[in-house]
């Protein structure tokens, strides 16, 4: 994007000032089924607490370290493309797509698993919130490796560099985010008590 | 105009403004019905009114978002229209078929237009805004295909940009989700569930992409921001209309026998609607401050700028107001909903046409870039009463509607709606008289057309 208006960047906020308004928009959004999550928990504790016992936290634990490496892979792809490593910038991006090709996996399995045993968004409330906010997340995995395979594109068709790097970041933030609401899914529907 | 073919918008245009000024005119027709029932009885019985208000609606919206497709993708694409012969075709064709049904609405019982048609071959009829008869609702799916496809070759064989490939994704889902007003099943539930897919997810999913589209236009041209710029907010806007839009739906399926986890869905999805229409006022403010150059069609950036405002109040607060499943459990179906239906159709889908025909017009009328000062001057008027009178009508229908819910169903005695209506009627008076001033401003809009004609044009 070689325009006069992102070459103009500023260092803070890092990549595109348009990313961080849909970021916090969608923020917006998991907040509210999250805050929703807890004023219902705290009607029907019992039923959430009994209901909980049935997920895997241990594939839940998988995707979390998944999540995080990749989130680690991204910054590494950041600081290659500053320093002109385009090949190396790619090389992360490519492997951070990989973990999040590794999360949804996982996560297909742990559905596959409620749907095998009849468990599913009618079961009760708690299984409507698990499936209706995992899911949510699930698609949201799927669009942040989207845009960082977008961005992977780009950098190879040589559109960043040292200087001009915000695109790198803006699909980095967005990942980040993805990341950042998982580590707030994770501990809320699987372990809290 | 910078091409030949740019031109065959002028007649949707001028359809869509003639079809508007019926619109309004069965509008009034209905609003004193409410409060004199036998009104015009037994010519135009209130549901036939009905049926027209809300049909000439959705026709003459349509004329006009074909208009500006045809003056939109030749500019962007840089190219002439594939066939401006086949888009004229259509024109008459629709012109047709919308004039025909209109007539059919008007000068037979229904159930008589059913027969005639031929409902029962292939039953779609009967049901709200979907009441044209199935030779129509073809006809419409015709018109449909030869403009996408006309639309379509046209952006293949030009410049591809952002605003006409969301534009024609907005388009598209126009088209197919159409489609489901020929799904008529027995079951009510699957009836009204896929009812929704033709009007929710036009309304509040792929309709947005085109107002987002065309008003990412018409601030590229007048304001001379960078593309690029407009590009990045158009993306944020139609991701987040249909992250929040299409998940939306479920806040029509409180109440009509679907799961139970449709109250949540629907009303956390859709109470996130406003975002992306607040996304639209900022990113209309935010353009026309960034401005670089002071267009002479400042008529045009004042649609603009009301679109994105209106927009946000009628789609997304009013719709915000009862949108939750435990309020819309005491709200639906009153005159709550038509507040709202009034307010977010002028706001987003009429004000967005207006616009772009208020961008355009001068143009295709052998103009430069805009009317003469006197004209705007007469037009930004005519934006002020229309507007103003709209948001009266939604303020009178939303007390009304506050009213009826009290005494309806909420109080501790509650009384028979007929009871109820009775006891609206003032609410119904005031909002008949707002009705007048708003039919003012529209023939004051038209008058536009036809002062200052001789006049040089405003050069800022």
């Amino acid at each position: 994007m070689p325009s006069s208006y992102t070459i103009e960047r500023r260092d803070y906020p890092p990549g595109d000032l348009a990313i961080w308004i849909f970021i916090l928009a969608e923020l917006l959004v998991f907040a509210i089924f999250f805050a929703t999550y807890a004023f219902t928990r705290s009607n029907h504790v019992a039923l959430f607490n009994h209901s909980q016992l049935s997920l895997n936290t241990n594939l839940a634990l998988i995707n979390t370290l998944a999540l995080i490496t990749s989130s680690y892979f991204v910054v590494r792809a950041v600081a290659a493309i500053r320093e002109d490593k385009t090949r190396l910038c790619i090389h992360w991006l490519i492997a951070a797509v990989m973990m999040g090709f590794i999360f949804l996996v996982v996560k297909v399995i742990e559905y596959h698993h409620h749907y095998h045993n009849g468990i599913n968004l009618r079961t009760n409330l708690f299984f409507m919130f698990y499936f209706s906010l995992t899911f949510f997340h699930f698609m949201h995995v799927i669009l942040g490796m989207v845009i960082l395979s977008a961005v992977a594109i780009k950098a190879r068709q040589g559109h960043y560099s040292s200087t001009d790097f915000t695109g790198v970041e803006t699909g980095a933030c967005y990942w980040h985010m993805v990341d950042i609401v998982w580590l707030i899914l994770f501990p809320l529907i699987y372990i809290m008590k | 105009m910078k091409y030949q073919s740019q031109a065959v918008a002028k007649y949707y245009f001028i359809a869509a403004i003639t079809l508007f000024v019926g619109q309004i005119l069965f509008g009034l027709i209905m609003g004193l019905q409410y409060v004199m029932g036998d009104f015009l009885f037994p010519e135009i019985p209130f549901n036939v009114a009905r049926m027209v208000h809300t049909n000439l609606l959705i026709v003459w919206l349509l004329f006009g978002f074909m208009g500006s497709a045809y003056y939109l993708v030749p500019e962007e694409a840089e190219t002439e229209l594939f066939s401006p012969k086949l888009a004229l075709i259509m024109f008459w064709v629709f012109l047709a078929a919308g004039a025909l049904t209109i007539l059919g609405y008007l000068m037979v019982p229904y159930a008589t237009l059913a027969d005639i048609t031929g409902n029962s071959l292939l039953p779609t009829m009967g049901r709200e805004f979907l009441e044209q008869p199935t030779i129509t609702k073809i006809g419409i799916v015709v018109v449909a295909l030869a403009f996408l496809f006309n639309i379509g070759m046209t952006a293949l064989k030009g410049r591809k940009t952002v605003i006409t490939l969301v534009l024609l994704i907005g388009l598209l889902g126009l088209a197919v989700f159409f489609l489901f007003s020929f799904y008529n099943p027995i079951n009510l539930v699957k009836d009204k569930f896929y009812w929704w897919w033709v009007v929710h997810l036009w309304v509040e999913g792929v309709w947005e992409l085109i107002l987002g589209a065309i008003l990412a236009f018409v601030l590229i041209k007048t304001t001379g921001v960078d593309r690029e710029v407009i590009e990045k907010w158009l993306y944020i806007i139609i991701a987040m209309s249909l992250i929040t839009g299409i998940i939306g739906t479920g806040h029509h399926y409180y109440w009509i026998g679907t799961p139970r986890y449709w109250q949540w869905w629907g009303s956390i999805f859709s109470a996130m609607e406003p975002i992306p229409f607040f996304m639209m006022t900022i990113f209309a403010f935010n353009m026309v401050n960034q401005r670089r150059r002071n267009h002479p069609n400042q008529a045009a950036v004042l649609w603009a700028l009301g679109t994105s405002v209106m927009a946000f109040l009628g789609a997304g607060v009013w719709g915000f107001m009862h949108t939750l499943a435990p309020v819309n459990y005491y709200t639906h179906g009153t005159q709550i909903t038509a507040a709202h239906g009034h307010l977010a159709f002028f706001g987003a889908y009429v004000m967005i046409v207006l616009t772009m025909i208020s961008y355009a017009m001068p143009m295709l009328r052998g103009r430069e870039a805009a009317n003469s000062n006197k004209s705007q001057v007469v037009e930004m008027w005519s934006f002020w009463l229309m507007t103003v009178s709209m948001v009266f009508i939604t303020l009178f229908l939303t007390g009304a509607g506050i009213a009826q819910v009290y005494l309806q169903r909420y109080s501790d005695t509650p009384q028979a709606f007929m009871v109820v209506q009775e006891k609206l009627a003032t609410f119904y008076w005031m909002r008949e008289v707002a009705g007048v001033v708003f039919l003012i401003g529209l023939l004051t809009y038209i008058s536009s057309f036809f002062v200052g004609g001789k006049e040089a044009e405003e050069i800022a």
